[in-house]
C-alpha cells in the first residue's frame, strides 16, 4: 500500500474534530473569560482612579493572576481541553503558557530551568508581535512622512 | 531456519516471573488488579519525574525478581529502555542494581524487543537469568514530546495518554508450567508519511500490520491459532486503522484481536483515544496477559507491541512520523 | 453602559471562535494560531480599526491575544508621531509591558510554589 491509498484510508478511519461544538465551546469559555475581565476593569474603574482606557493594564495583570492559581492549581489545562482556543486565545491562555513553562521547568533550577524555559511557548508570540508591529508601524510613519496617509 | 528478522527458539526460554508498577492515575485501568504495586505519588515520593521514572522502572526489576527469589547478582543480563533523552531513567536505574545491562530503544515496542533479545541471549546459552522491561512515566514523557504538564493545550479524540507504568519480565531457559517464548518477529521502520503527533495510532498501525502479516506467513500460522493477537498501544483510532489493514490480507475474524492502549483504560472518554506509552504495552503483557497464561487460559498468544519512532526536533523540523511493530510469539504447554 | 458586557462577551468570543476554526480547520498548532492572532491585531491596528473595536467591546477586545498586537503597534505608533522612525523602535513597550511584566513575575513565583501535576 502506497502513502496516497493508506492516507485516504486514515482520513476515512480517523474522527474528525466535531467543529461545530468545538467552536460553541471556545465561544462560551472565551467570552466568558474577557466577561469576568469586564467586571475586574469595572472593579478598578470604581475603586481605583482608572478610566476604561488605563483599568486595561490592572485588568491584564489580575487576569494573569488568575491564570497563575488556576495553572498552579490544575485547573487551567481543564478550561484549555474543554475550552480549546477560548482558553489559549484570551491573555489568560498566554499567562497559562508562561506560568505551566515556568513551573515545568523548576526541576533544572532557576536559571536554566525557570529563566532559560519561561518564554518557551509564549516567545513566538513576543516575537512575532514585536516584529509585526515594527513593520506596520514603519511602513504607517514612512507612508505619513510622504504625505500619503495622516496619523 | 533463519532469515528475514523471523526468529524461531528452540529451546523455547520461559518467563521465570513478571513485575509491573504504575502510578495513582492508573487506579483507573481496566488491568489495576493485576499490577503487583502501585505508587500513591506520581513520583514516586522522589523530586523530579525522571526519578521517579527511573524508581517506577527499579521497584518492577526489583518485584520480578524477588517472585523467583532472585537479587540482581544472579541476573546475567538487564535488557530494559525509555522514552525520556537518551533513556536515563533507564540509565540511572541500571546503576542501583548493578547488572550487565543494554539500554534498549523502540520506543513503545520496547517491552517486546528487549524480550526478544532476552530470549535471544538465553537460546544462545550465554544467559541463565535476564530482566526485560519497559517503562513511562506520563508527567516525564508528556513534558518532553508535547508540552508542559500544566499547558491547556486541547487533545482532541485521537490523542492518547501516556501511561505512567513499568514492566519488567525474568527471562530464562525453559522450564515446565511457565509460558515460553517460541517465536518472534523483528519489525521493519515504517512510514507512511503521516505527521500528527497527536494522532499516533494512526502512524503505527501500519507497522503493526506488516509485522503480524511477516509473522503469520513467515512461520506458517495463522490469524486463528492464537487465543489472543495483542497489538501495543494503537488506541481505538489506530486499533480500527489496523484491523481495516489486516482485512486486506484476508483476515476477518477479529474476535481474537485486541489492543493493550485501547483496553488499558477502559471505555473511559477522559483519555481519549486510550493509552500509550512504553509501560502501556508492559504493563499489560507482563499481568493480564502473563497471568492468563499461567492460569491455561491462553495457551498462545502473539504480542506485537507499537513504537512511533519520532523526536520532538524530526516533528518540529516537519518529518514525517517513522513507526515499528516487535511481535513475539508466547506459548503455554 | 451595560452592552459592554454583552459586546465583551460575543467580540471575546468570536476572537476564540477564529482561533479553534484555525486548530481545527487549518490543523494548526496553538503557537501557529497565537503568532497569526497578534499578527492580525498588529495589523488591524496599523488600518486603525483596533481602537474602534476596544471602544465598542471593551475586554472582550484587550483580554484576546490580538490586543498584544494592537498595544505593541499603538506604542510604536505613538512614538513615531512625536520622535518620527526612531520612536517606531523605542515606543513598542510602551503599552504593554503590564502584561509581559506581570507574566514573568507570576510565572516566576509561580514556580515557587507548584509543581506539575499529571492529574485528568
Amino acid at each position: 500500500m502506497d502513502k496516497e491509498k493508506y492516507a485516504k484510508l486514515e482520513e476515512g478511519i480517523t474522527p474528525k474534530p466535531p467543529l461545530l461544538k468545538n467552536c460553541i465551546k471556545a465561544f462560551l469559555v472565551g467570552g466568558t473569560i474577557c466577561l469576568i475581565a469586564q467586571f475586574i476593569a469595572l472593579f478598578y474603574m470604581t475603586f481605583f482612579d482608572f478610566t476604561e482606557r488605563t483599568a486595561s493594564n490592572p485588568t491584564v495583570a489580575t487576569m494573569i493572576f488568575i491564570s497563575m492559581l488556576l495553572t498552579g492549581f490544575g485547573a487551567y489545562k481543564k478550561v484549555g481541553q474543554i475550552g480549546g482556543a477560548g482558553g489559549a486565545v484570551p491573555i489568560t491562555g498566554f499567562g497559562n503558557a508562561v506560568v505551566s513553562a515556568a513551573i515545568e521547568h523548576r526541576s533544572e533550577g532557576f536559571v536554566l530551568g525557570v529563566g532559560g524555559n519561561i518564554f518557551k511557548l509564549a516567545g513566538s508570540v513576543i516575537v512575532f508581535g514585536v516584529f509585526s508591529a515594527f513593520i506596520v508601524a514603519l511602513i504607517k510613519t514612512i507612508l505619513v512622512k510622504m504625505g500619503v496617509i495622516s496619523w | 531456519m533463519v532469515m528475514k528478522g523471523l526468529l524461531t527458539f528452540s529451546s523455547t526460554p520461559s518467563i521465570l516471573a513478571t513485575g509491573v508498577t504504575a502510578g495513582p492515575l492508573e487506579k483507573k485501568s481496566a488491568f489495576q488488579a493485576g499490577f503487583d504495586k502501585m505508587y500513591e505519588d506520581e513520583r514516586c515520593g522522589l523530586e523530579t519525574n525522571e526519578q521517579g521514572h527511573a524508581k517506577l522502572m527499579e521497584a518492577a526489576c526489583m518485584i520480578a525478581l524477588s517472585k523467583v527469589d532472585k537479587i540482581p547478582s544472579d541476573t546475567d543480563f538487564l535488557l530494559t529502555g525509555d522514552l525520556v533523552n537518551q533513556m536515563t531513567p533507564s540509565n540511572f536505574f541500571a546503576t542501583t542494581v548493578g547488572i550487565p545491562y543494554f539500554g534498549m530503544f523502540s520506543a513503545c515496542a520496547t517491552s517486546v524487543s528487549s524480550l526478544l533479545l532476552a530470549a535471544l541471549l538465553t537460546e544462545a546459552g550465554m544467559s541463565k537469568l535476564a530482566i526485560a522491561g519497559s517503562s513511562s512515566q506520563h508527567n516525564a514523557i508528556e513534558r518532553q514530546f508535547r508540552y508542559p504538564i500544566e499547558y491547556g493545550a486541547q487533545k482532541g479524540d485521537t490523542a492518547q495518554w501516556t501511561v505512567t507504568a513499568a514492566g519488567a519480565a525474568a527471562v530464562a531457559p525453559y522450564q515446565q508450567g511457565l509460558p515460553s517464548i517460541e517465536r518472534g518477529t523483528v519489525g521493519k521502520a515504517i512510514d507512511m508519511g503521516m505527521t500528527d503527533p497527536l494522532n499516533m495510532g494512526a502512524a503505527m498501525a501500519p507497522a503493526a500490520a506488516d509485522t503480524l502479516k511477516r509473522h503469520l506467513t513467515g512461520h506458517g500460522t495463522s490469524a486463528s491459532d492464537y487465543d489472543l493477537i495483542m497489538t501495543g498501544d494503537l488506541a481505538t483510532v489506530g486499533f480500527s486503522i489496523f484491523k481495516e489493514l489486516v482485512k486486506n490480507q484476508g483476515i476477518t475474524e477479529f474476535g481474537n484481536f485486541s489492543d493493550a492502549g485501547m483496553e488499558f483504560y477502559g471505555n473511559n472518554p477522559d483519555f481519549m483515544a486510550g493509552a500509550s506509552g512504553a509501560g502501556c504495552s508492559a504493563a499489560v503483557y507482563f499481568s493480564d496477559v502473563y497471568q492468563k497464561m499461567k492460569d491455561k487460559e491462553y495457551k498462545k498468544v502473539l504480542l506485537i507491541a507499537t513504537g512511533a519512532l519520532l523526536s520532538p526536533l524530526s516533528y518540529q523540523q516537519g518529518e514525517t512520523i517513522p513507526c515499528i511493530a516487535h511481535a513475539v510469539e508466547l506459548t503455554m504447554k | 453602559m451595560f452592552s459592554i458586557y454583552i459586546t465583551s462577551f460575543i467580540v471575546g468570543g468570536l476572537i476564540c471562535v477564529i482561533g479553534q476554526l484555525m486548530f481545527d480547520v487549518a490543523k494548526l498548532t496553538p503557537a501557529h494560531t497565537l503568532c497569526i492572532l497578534v499578527v492580525a491585531g498588529s495589523v488591524l491596528d496599523g488600518f486603525g480599526l483596533y481602537e474602534p473595536l476596544i471602544d465598542f467591546a471593551g475586554t472582550g477586545a484587550t483580554i484576546p491575544i490580538t490586543s498584544f498586537g494592537n498595544s505593541l503597534t499603538h506604542g510604536a505608533l505613538a512614538e513615531a508621531e512625536k520622535h518620527g522612525l526612531i520612536g517606531v523602535l523605542t515606543g513598542m513597550f510602551e503599552v504593554t509591558s503590564s502584561g509581559i511584566s506581570a507574566a514573568i513575575l507570576f510565572g516566576f513565583i509561580a514556580s515557587f510554589l507548584f509543581k506539575p501535576k499529571g492529574s485528568l
